[in-house]
């Protein structure tokens, strides 16, 4: 019988922390009191992103209710008030943000736009993402049964092609052509070293996830941890794989659990392992939780790190598709491109190219943070504004400010200003800007912020993550950051912010990977947007809004200059 | 098939699976480098290679980058020209201004790229790197990373040419730094003091210590010479200062053993001009070591044979020997001695 409540336990560590179990308990027992437990389900449920303060926290649908901070204690009232007579208990709600979730509903606009166009985050939040059979009665599995069943190979690849559906990790590569590659590379490549197995392909999911600001790929694992898998399951069958690695970040340590628990399930179900399904097909999942590096997010670099060897990016050509791990060809995608694989494949590509842009097709989860009402993780279909995102998922600017900049993208990605607010957001869109999707964080700026001091804050990350193998991005990025602290401490001088920029600029033709050029954006499209604010540090030496501190005397360096000859 | 590509407007030929590199010094034209060992994998780190392809996007280092029928590359346009001074001024941010008293001076390949691109050293005021000079306690190879442009090259030639994997990369991005295992001592890390490091090492960071202080390349002549220490037959260069020999440089075009040597090879030449060496035979005379020509040694062994023949005798030779020499004793044992009783001082 199906329930008709649902009551979800924030189970994030800080709330295990603070005994979140003996809140479950609680429920369960003042349930059982009331005779409910048939018509009202308790599970645990991923992050729900209520700020620390407010957990342990709990929503109660189909309401959308959240409640915290809870103790066992409040469960008599919350059960007796809300679930036996019906009355939101509004002194236990959480106060400071209606909705801070991990997912951010807009219940008032259910079912006229947006929100119902949920393709990766359709469960999370919703089902028990520990139990298989919840996922499995929310339509989970299907779409691999009916690409084991109905269709071959080719067909499934096919398919993913006509949905046009591009890469989530940030370059956007259609994930179609990908797989189509490795399908049809010939997988008997024996690695130069000797050391692959030779003659295999895998399938390699990116959850690395370590932009800062973005914890999509956290939460739709944590939420929804199946889907991932299945998504898994179809590219392995799609390109002719036995094997599959997830690379999750080494932060993710519930993640890590939660993926755990799932492939254990799907094991006892016959969905990992021999002959899933009565077909021919095969498949195995193994977890890799990474050390704690940005650039073995790069997907070389991450097979190297797989592989036991330091996260350096590697020489491309060849690229993975054809030589990946251990050699071998291997499709490598990000954690919402592979749960957006079974929506595709149980609803068709025509479904898909319904949704989002003709050149980009889709939903994307964007990971909403800064100078917002709402914060939080939202999904929406690709080609929905700026403006959009903030006005209605993100609750406005907060009072008192007004709407300055914007990162798209995580650190790697641009500095926009206002003249972005009405662009239609999709990889075609910004890029033809020279903006981009990337990660999916976004970042929003009121008017109080400097915007020295996030290109110092930015590059100081990436001065930590640099891998050091290339000069550009090695020492670019440390002189880049010296001199962004002078700007900072009204120390630098016209001349220093030449040299930024020509740094920014060489990091970006010069550097070995995507970091070194990334880390130039930032840089780059901060002075194409607000230039005079660069020149105000450094020349009139003021910081506008008064957030650097601006107490130095500029640092004049005399550098011999070598006598010019022709080179 | 021989693939056809155009450099700098000139059209060449390159061989299938040549890179761009390869190719165009193939031809004369100068690309600098300073990662790149044509003994060694590619790597693509240093930058200093990059040239323009038509058709492909940016700036691409040519070390890394195969060549394909119908290539257009340019190799010196003002873009990459630029890229080039960018790379090499930022190596100087945080390399030691100090040429003038380098082991290396003269024989460094950044030295020649800084000339060449015409760089300056910057008194910047940001942080440089300060390790400990000479701080590793090995007897053979100086170490001051401080000079260290992190090429890797003594890493890949101590896993690729030696097999012995002392050397790795430590940290991340400026904090990078090269580590003998986990940071421990060379000798820790299994190092056999071979040396290939300081060999391939294009700057001042890894030194041959026998030779510090005592001149550099321009003062020195080479002769090319047949290692003594074993049957093998390594060539390399005596480096030779006012009629000594002071330095031994292998060199890629040895035929037997290209820039690989072992400790005894580079380092052991002390005993050349060691005032204990022998320069003339001895012969015991009245229980006394004698001084004596090479005629009277060489009759009096000769003497000595003749008065042996058969099973009486037995000849053991010396993996000192080359194999040439080797070959010559044994047919000497058994052609002229008459007997099988040969053995070698290696067969162990």
């Amino acid at each position: 019988m199906p329930h008709r409540s649902h009551i979800l336990i924030s189970g994030d560590p800080i709330s295990l922390a603070r005994n979140a179990e003996a809140i479950k308990s609680a429920f369960d027992a003042e349930l059982a009191f009331y005779a409910l437990t048939d018509e009202v389900a308790v599970a645990f449920t991923g992050d729900l992103r209520v700020p620390p303060a407010q957990l342990p926290a709990a929503i109660v649908y189909p309401e959308g209710v959240v409640y915290g901070p809870l103790t066992a204690n409040d469960a008599p009232l919350i059960v007796s008030e809300h679930l036996y007579k019906g009355r939101v208990v509004d002194a236990l709600r959480v106060i400071t943000k209606p909705l801070t979730g991990a997912i951010v509903r807009v219940p008032s606009r259910e079912g006229a736009l947006f929100a119902q166009q949920r393709v990766v985050l359709a469960r999370a939040g919703i089902i028990n993402p520990e139990s298989i059979e919840d996922y499995i009665a929310h339509d989970g599995y299907t779409a691999l049964g009916k690409a084991l069943t109905e269709m071959t190979p080719a067909q499934v690849v096919q398919e993913i092609v006509d949905a046009g559906v591009q890469g989530r990790g940030g370059a956007g590569f259609p994930i179609g052509m990908k797989l189509k590659i490795v399908a049809e590379t010939n997988p008997t490549q024996p690695s130069p070293a000797g050391e692959g197995k030779g003659g295999v392909k895998y399938v390699l999911c990116n959850a690395d996830e370590s932009e800062p600001g973005t914890f999509k790929d956290r939460l739709i694992i944590e939420g929804d941890p199946h889907s991932v898998i299945e998504g898994m399951l179809i590219s392995g069958y799609a390109i002719g794989a036995r094997e599959g690695y997830i690379y999750l970040r080494g932060e993710y340590v519930q993640a890590r659990e939660r993926l755990e628990k799932a492939i254990a399930q799907a094991h006892a179900f016959g969905l990992l392992g021999e002959k899933i399904f009565g077909s021919d097909f095969s498949f195995e999942i193994h977890i890799h939780s990474g050390a704690g590096a940005y650039i073995c997010g790069e997907e070389t670099a991450l097979i190297e790190s797989l592989e036991g060897k330091r996260g350096e990016p590697r020489i491309r050509p060849p690229y993975p598709t054809t030589f990946g791990i251990w050699g071998n060809p291997t499709a490598v995608n990000n954690v919402e491109s592979l749960a957006n694989l079974p929506p595709i494949i149980r609803k068709g590509a025509a479904w898909y190219r319904t949704l989002g842009t003709a050149k980009c097709p889709g939903t994307k989860v964007y990971t909403m943070l800064g100078d917002v009402n709402v914060t939080g993780l939202i999904e929406v279909p690709m080609g929905t504004s700026l403006r959009t995102v903030i006005e209605v998922y993100g609750g406005g600017i907060k009072p008192g400010k007004r709407f300055k900049l914007a990162q798209t993208g995580g650190t790697a990605g641009a500095i926009i200003d206002a003249s972005f607010l009405d662009v239609p957001m999709d990889f075609a869109e910004l890029a033809a800007r020279g903006a981009g999707l990337g990660s999916g964080a976004l970042l929003i700026c009121g008017d109080d912020t400097c915007v020295v001091d996030l290109a110092f804050v930015l590059l100081r990350f990436f001065a930590n993550e640099s891998c050091g193998k290339c000069v550009p991005c090695r020492l670019g990025t440390t002189r880049a950051l010296e001199i962004l602290a002078r700007l900072k401490d009204a120390r630098a001088t016209m001349d220093d912010l030449a040299q930024l920029e020509r740094i920014a600029t060489q990091m970006q033709i010069a550097s070995f990977c995507g970091l070194g050029q990334a880390a130039a954006v930032p840089i780059l499209t901060g002075l194409r947007f607000f230039r005079d604010e660069f020149v105000a540090h450094a020349d009139a030496r003021k910081c506008a809004v008064n957030v650097c501190a601006m107490r130095g005397e500029p640092v004049i360096v005399k550098t011999r200059r070598a006598v010019p000859v022709a080179v | 098939m021989p693939i056809n590509l155009t450099i700098n407007g000139n059209t060449i030929q390159a061989r299938e699976g040549e890179t761009v590199l390869q190719a165009a010094r193939a031809n004369g034209v100068h690309i600098p480098t300073l990662c790149y060992h044509a003994d060694l994998s590619p790597v693509g780190a240093c930058r200093l290679c990059v040239v323009e392809v038509e058709k492909m996007r940016g700036l691409i280092a040519a070390c890394t980058l195969p060549v394909a029928e119908g290539m257009v590359v340019q190799t010196h346009t003002p873009k990459i020209v630029e890229e080039r001074k960018f790379v090499l001024e930022m190596l100087l941010t945080d390399h030691p201004n100090d040429c003038m008293i380098c082991e290396a001076d003269g024989g460094c390949e950044l030295q020649d790229a800084v000339y060449e691109y015409q760089v300056a050293w910057s008194d910047h005021k940001g942080k440089r790197h300060s390790y400990p000079v000479g701080a590793d306690q090995n007897p053979f190879v100086f170490t001051d990373f401080n000079k260290c442009i992190l090429c890797t090259r003594c890493v890949r030639a101590c896993a690729e040419i030696q097999g012995r994997n002392v050397w790795g990369v430590a940290n991340r991005g400026f904090n990078d730094k090269i580590v003998a295992g986990a940071d421990v001592s060379m000798l820790e890390a299994g190092c056999e003091q071979c040396g290939a490091c300081a060999a391939y090492c294009p700057t001042g960071s890894l030194t041959d210590k026998p030779s510090r202080g005592k001149g550099r390349a321009h003062q020195f002549s080479k002769v090319r010479t047949t290692c003594v220490y074993c049957g093998v037959g390594c060539n390399f260069d005596f480096n030779v200062r006012d009629g000594k020999i002071v330095k031994v440089t292998s060199a890629r075009d040895a035929y037997v053993n290209g820039m690989a040597l072992c400790v005894k090879g580079r380092y052991g030449y002390e005993f050349i001009h060691h005032p204990d060496r022998l320069t003339k035979p001895l012969i015991k005379k009245d229980g006394k070591f004698v001084e004596s020509s090479w005629d009277e040694a060489l009759d009096l062994v000769a003497e000595k044979l003749a008065q042996h023949r058969g099973d009486e005798f037995a000849f053991l030779a010396s993996a000192k020997a080359t194999n040439e020499e080797n070959y010559l004793f044994q047919k000497f044992t058994r052609a002229v001695m008459g007997t099988n009783s040969v053995d070698h001082c290696a067969r162990l």
